[in-house]
């Protein structure tokens, strides 16, 4: 089959980006999208031009690494499907596709289709863990955990942090991405202690980043690789409502001390 | 040994945007709670002048005789007021951050999830707002409505609403209002947390069910004047 | 220069080993430990446990990925579990079993007092993750869930759902992130580490790329640590990342390092058979699967029916034939080999003969799909993903692909390598999994290494060396920096006719076809004649393309290819030598009547482990003899 592309092309961080198209012939229906811009690629090298940069890395959609918006769906027309994990047979033979950068604010372009998104990494910083020193761990099996409340919260942590959340969202919000954070550790008992100051420090970093309101337009959800549900977000929410009525001093308990 | 100094965050409603978004919400459900109140006012119109008429006093003398005349109707307005306008302040700082959050435009960005009420809000909110105002200068302060009789509720009202452009103005405002309320209510729910268990489906059918049910309401009005049916 | 491979493994008897070894450490004073600077590299399960665990002991830590976050780092891709001998099941599991286990999956070629401690240790990391918030798999009462896994007979595997190495890998870069947050570790993503800066014999920095902008940097430290990963790209195609390399230990080991049985490349039996010419990469479908399918082919040779035409008796479920005890559950080795000869028969299934069926029909009947789909539905989903076909109507066809590799730099029990100064964790070191590695044990080995062994051991070694200051404008520093730039302009310089993709792909074939699955020395002498030519080929014809000074993929490949065409050779050379089979090391010239791998204990009980030369000069070869007190190498049976 053949395809024709219109790929968003950018020198650098400042540079201004333009659509420039592609015409790929002698693909197959069973290449993933990925390998069909490998083929592509390879055909720029050898007319030596530049290949389109891309990130990318495990190829199997569990990295987070790959992401572009391919007819204006973040990660392409199938669901709950990473763009490395698209195929080419989800198109008709001679479709005509636009792709785009992840566009943020947040997540600034640094060449063609990659983007920086060291934001999410920074809201993570910011609370998105358990303070537990290494070796201090009581045993395992020492606290149980209700099997509904450990699935619950693998469903959240299922999370890749690859941003389709945010490139999907009209507002370019984020919010999916750290409710699914903070739903998942504040579902489980070890995540109690830490549970209110870990939802307002993740919530303060991630508007400091720069990334727009959610407005329950549910987007994210649908664009979401893992299918992370906004029930989520109403449960950060909730969270961060109580922080604020709980006030202060709960708050200020903080991250715990001593690391 | 490292002290982790992070935690010193304080959480606040004001200035982080899930906060502004409670604010939104909450106020929101106080101004909901009028548009409801006041469509269950309003219906009283079918009851004929009289009892209009007198609810309208009522509304002045609600709380007598502990509070003087107008004072309850006072405090209802001045927290309508300043539920109205941080309502607009949370708005205003929601919607800039997001326009700020996306600097260059996609080509192209294909809705999935959302629905048309979701993607109106603001333009139907900035639409809502020019209508109130045009509203109370016509049916509350009278300055735009060439018949207006102070007291005479019943007569104020069909008088407005005889004329065809008021009518067909108040009919798109309401559904304008429908469709806020529709997303809005929802979004409440949502952003307050108040979701559990998760019931996503049907939540937001009952959301669709009251802002239909409301803006058939307040179009029922000035369909019957038009109609002939109050005069 | 003179190598002395001195493994420095404790005496006594095997159980008390780690505990007395580590009542000998050396401690650095709580005030000193924020003056060391520990630079780690890779923030998979090993680095970021690593990196973490330090900086929460006090260390001055500076952290090395080449992915745009730290927690893209390929552990995140491990699906089915992580061993640990906690006796949940009740069913006679213990460390001494999780060892033996492991010792002998291995086929006994690592060191038994590093297995041990690796089994000692399996506990605790389970303890860890749960507090760290790791969901794992749960039983109806809240109690922690197991499963099994390949090579073993007990129930030992935790596991959440098929996502187990990327909840690991979260927890572990959750900790490392609140390290971060906390300025006790500088982290520095998409930066490549380009070689090791060793100075006076000591490791003692790293320089690297920045992969945005070029810029190549030195950054010195007391002591190095890499948790680089596996080389299994050396073949192209495999279950790794596409970023995955060999180039942070193959410059290491041109710097001085050892480097261990590189020819011990694990073969996953279970992975996506390629589909085209196209392909970038083979997809692994976890080894759980074989918990509840059943492996079979046609009985006969080119039988083109459907798989759900084939009745019963026309069936041969070769796995469960052959290996009555342990059936669909043998080792990765076993179930590999056994699958490339069917399809060597003629009687593979799928596109080109390259495939063997991975069959649920009768654990559905036996169990519902419901069950199946609670088990497997992410599984089954990505399959069906990639292959348009169900695993609930037809059989999964799996074929074998290059998945881990279980050589790598040589270490000591303390996990450093002949460079003083530089350890190695992880897949990065060769230490534990001998000539072949059970599954869900990379995980366990990998958190081990970074949570609780190597915080201790690089204390010792940064109490008692001796480290003058040192600055990036030494002249050591500067020469290794001038050296890494001058290889990046070289490479943009040949601005030849081939793309570095296709030189990749043309060793990878040779690579597969070689040193894959099994081998033999006329096969290997002659790759190691075809990498030599490559290798040639490729500086004089290799087109990169782009500037230095961007971010330009094809020179970070072209870097990390050039490394591979070394490699290769050093990775045959060692096959060659090793005149014996054993685990995933098969040589058709060593086996038994029945097809099974015959070791050599006599002459090949050791680990080979080589020194660098010069690019294209025979390396030397240095041995450490095995010695077991606790177990005898026996012929590994899974009949």
């Amino acid at each position: 089959m053949r395809v024709t592309l219109h790929v968003w092309r950018q020198a650098g961080p400042v540079a201004l980006g333009k659509f420039v198209r592609y015409d790929v012939s002698d693909v197959s229906a069973d290449m993933s999208f990925l390998e069909m811009l490998d083929v592509l690629n390879q055909q720029l090298i050898g007319r030596r031009e530049e290949p389109i940069a891309f990130d990318h890395d495990c190829r199997e959609g569990i990295c987070g690494a790959c992401g572009m918006v391919i007819n204006g769906r973040p990660h392409g027309p199938q669901r709950a499907t990473t763009t490395c994990q698209l195929h080419l047979r989800s198109f008709p033979d001679g479709a005509e596709l636009w792709i785009e950068p992840w566009r943020a604010r947040a997540f600034p372009v640094l060449k063609d289709l990659v983007v920086d998104r060291s934001a999410f990494d920074r809201v993570i910083q910011a609370g998105g863990f358990i303070s537990v020193r290494t070796g201090s761990a009581p045993e395992a099996n020492s606290v149980a955990v209700a099997k509904q409340d450990a699935d619950l919260a693998m469903d959240a942590a299922a999370c890749i942090g690859c941003g389709a959340c945010v490139a999907a969202c009209p507002n370019a919000s984020a919010l999916l991405f750290v409710a699914a954070k903070v739903s998942h550790l504040g579902l489980l008992p070890q995540g109690q202690p830490e549970r209110a100051s870990r939802v307002v420090n993740m919530v303060t970093q991630m508007d400091a980043e720069g990334f727009g309101a959610c407005t329950n337009h549910g987007e994210c959800m649908a664009a979401c690789p893992k299918e992370i549900s906004i029930d989520f977000i109403a449960r950060l929410n909730r969270d961060y409502v109580k922080a604020a009525v709980r006030g202060k001093a709960h708050a200020a308990q903080g991250n715990g001390g001593a690391a | 040994m490292a002290t982790l100094s992070a935690g010193t965050t304080r959480p606040s409603l004001t200035r982080s945007l899930v906060g502004k978004k409670v604010v939104m919400a909450v106020t929101g459900g106080i101004l909901f709670l009028f548009v409801v109140g006041h469509l269950l006012g309003n219906l009283k119109v079918f009851q004929g002048p009289e009892h209009f008429n007198a609810y309208a006093e009522g509304l002045r003398t609600v709380g007598a005789p502990f509070f003087g005349r107008g004072w309850v109707l006072w405090i209802v307005r001045s927290v309508l007021l300043a539920s109205l306008f941080a309502h607009i302040w949370a708005a205003v700082g929601v919607t800039r951050a997001s326009w700020r959050a996306r600097p260059v435009a996609y080509h192209r960005l294909d809705p999935v999830e959302t629905t048309y009420a979701a993607r109106t809000m603001r333009w139907g909110g900035v639409i809502i707002f020019v209508y109130v105002v045009y509203h109370l200068l016509d049916l509350t302060f009278g300055r735009l409505n060439p018949s207006f009789v102070p007291g005479d509720v019943y007569h104020n009202l069909v008088a407005s609403f005889q004329r065809w452009p008021v009518s067909v103005a108040y009919i798109a405002a309401v559904v304008v209002v429908g469709l806020h309320c529709y997303h809005g209510l929802w979004s409440a729910l949502q952003t307050l947390g108040l979701n559990r268990p998760p019931t996503v489906a049907w939540r937001r059918r009952v959301a669709g069910g009251i802002a239909a049910a409301i803006t058939a309401g307040y179009i029922a009005i000035p369909a019957a004047v038009l109609g002939g049916v109050l005069r | 220069m003179t190598m002395e491979l001195r493994s420095n493994s404790p005496g006594g008897p095997l159980a008390e080993k780690w505990e007395r070894h580590r009542a000998e450490l050396r401690l650095v004073n709580p005030a000193n430990k924020r003056k060391h600077h520990v630079i780690v590299v890779g923030t998979g399960l090993a680095g970021a446990s690593a990196a973490a665990s330090l900086a929460e002991l006090g260390y001055t830590v500076s952290c090395f990925c080449f992915q745009d976050s730290p927690r893209r780092a390929h552990s995140i891709a491990a699906q089915g579990g992580i061993n640990a001998a906690k006796n949940y099941q009740n069913d006679g599991d213990s460390v001494f079993r999780l060892f033996y286990d492991t010792i002998k999956g291995g086929d006994f070629r690592s060191r038994e007092a590093n297995v041990y401690r690796l089994a000692e240790i399996s506990a605790r990391i389970i303890d860890q993750c749960v507090a760290q918030g790791v969901p794992f798999a749960r039983e109806y009462g809240g109690l922690l869930a197991n499963r099994s896994f390949g090579g073993v007979q007990v129930s030992r595997t935790f596991y959440a759902r098929g996502q187990t190495g990327q909840q690991l890998l979260l927890g572990a870069y959750q900790a490392l992130c609140r390290q971060i947050g906390a300025g006790q570790v500088r982290m520095y993503p998409r930066t490549e580490m380009l070689d090791v800066v060793v100075v006076d014999g000591q490791a003692r920095g790293i320089i690297t790329r920045n992969l945005v902008d070029g810029k190549i940097s030195a950054h010195v430290a007391d002591a190095v640590v890499l948790a680089t990963g596996g080389y299994s790209n050396v073949y192209y195609l495999s279950t790794n990342a596409k970023g995955c390399n060999v180039t942070a230990i193959w410059r290491a080991h041109k710097r001085g390092a050892a480097l261990a049985n590189p020819c011990f490349t694990q073969i996953h039996p279970t992975c996506i058979p390629p589909t085209g010419h196209h392909q970038a990469k083979l997809t692994l479908m976890s080894e759980s699967l074989r918990n509840d399918g059943r492996i079979w082919v046609p009985l006969r040779k080119g039988d083109a029916r459907a798989p759900g035409d084939i009745p019963e008796t026309e069936r041969d479920y070769y796995l469960e034939r052959r290996y009555p005890s342990y059936g669909n559950l043998v080792p990765r080795d076993l179930a590999s080999r056994r699958a490339k000869e069917v399809c060597d028969e003629g009687r593979g299934v799928g596109p080109g003969g390259h495939g063997v069926y991975l069959d649920f029909r009768d654990a559905i009947a036996r169990l519902g799909e419901a069950a199946i789909a609670d088990r497997y539905g992410n599984l089954f989903q990505m399959y069906q993903r990639i292959t348009a076909e169900s695993p609930y109507r037809a059989p999964m066809r799996i074929y074998p692909a290059p998945h881990y590799t279980m050589g790598g730099l040589w270490v000591d029990y303390n996990l450093m390598s002949t460079i003083p100064g530089l350890h190695v964790i992880g897949e990065a070191n060769f230490s534990d999994h001998g000539a072949n590695r059970l599954g869900a044990s990379a995980l366990m080995q990998g958190l081990a290494d970074g949570y609780f062994i190597l915080p201790y051991t690089i204390g010792d070694y940064l109490a008692q060396a001796n480290l003058p200051k040192l600055d990036a404008t030494h002249p050591a520093v500067r020469q290794t920096g001038a050296q890494v730039a001058d290889r990046a302009r070289k490479l943009l310089e040949v601005n030849g006719r081939r793309s570095v993709d296709t030189f990749h792909r043309e060793l990878g074939r040779l690579m597969w076809d070689r040193c894959g699955m099994s081998r033999n020395a006329a096969g290997l002498k002659d790759a190691i004649q075809k990498i030599c030519v490559l290798r040639e080929e490729f500086w004089d014809d290799v087109y990169v393309g782009g500037r230095g000074a961007d971010l330009n993929e094809a020179l970070e490949q072209a870097g990390r290819v050039s490394d591979f065409l070394e490699f290769a050779e050093l990775m045959c050379r060692d096959a060659l030598e090793r005149d014996e089979s054993c685990g995933c090391h098969f040589r058709e010239e060593y086996q038994t009547p029945e097809g099974e791998a015959r070791r050599d204990d006599e002459r090949f009980g050791h680990v080979a482990a080589w020194e660098f030369t010069g690019v294209g000069k025979t390396p030397l070869l240095h041995t450490e003899p095995l010695q077991f007190e606790a177990v005898h190498p026996s012929q590994r049976s899974y009949t």
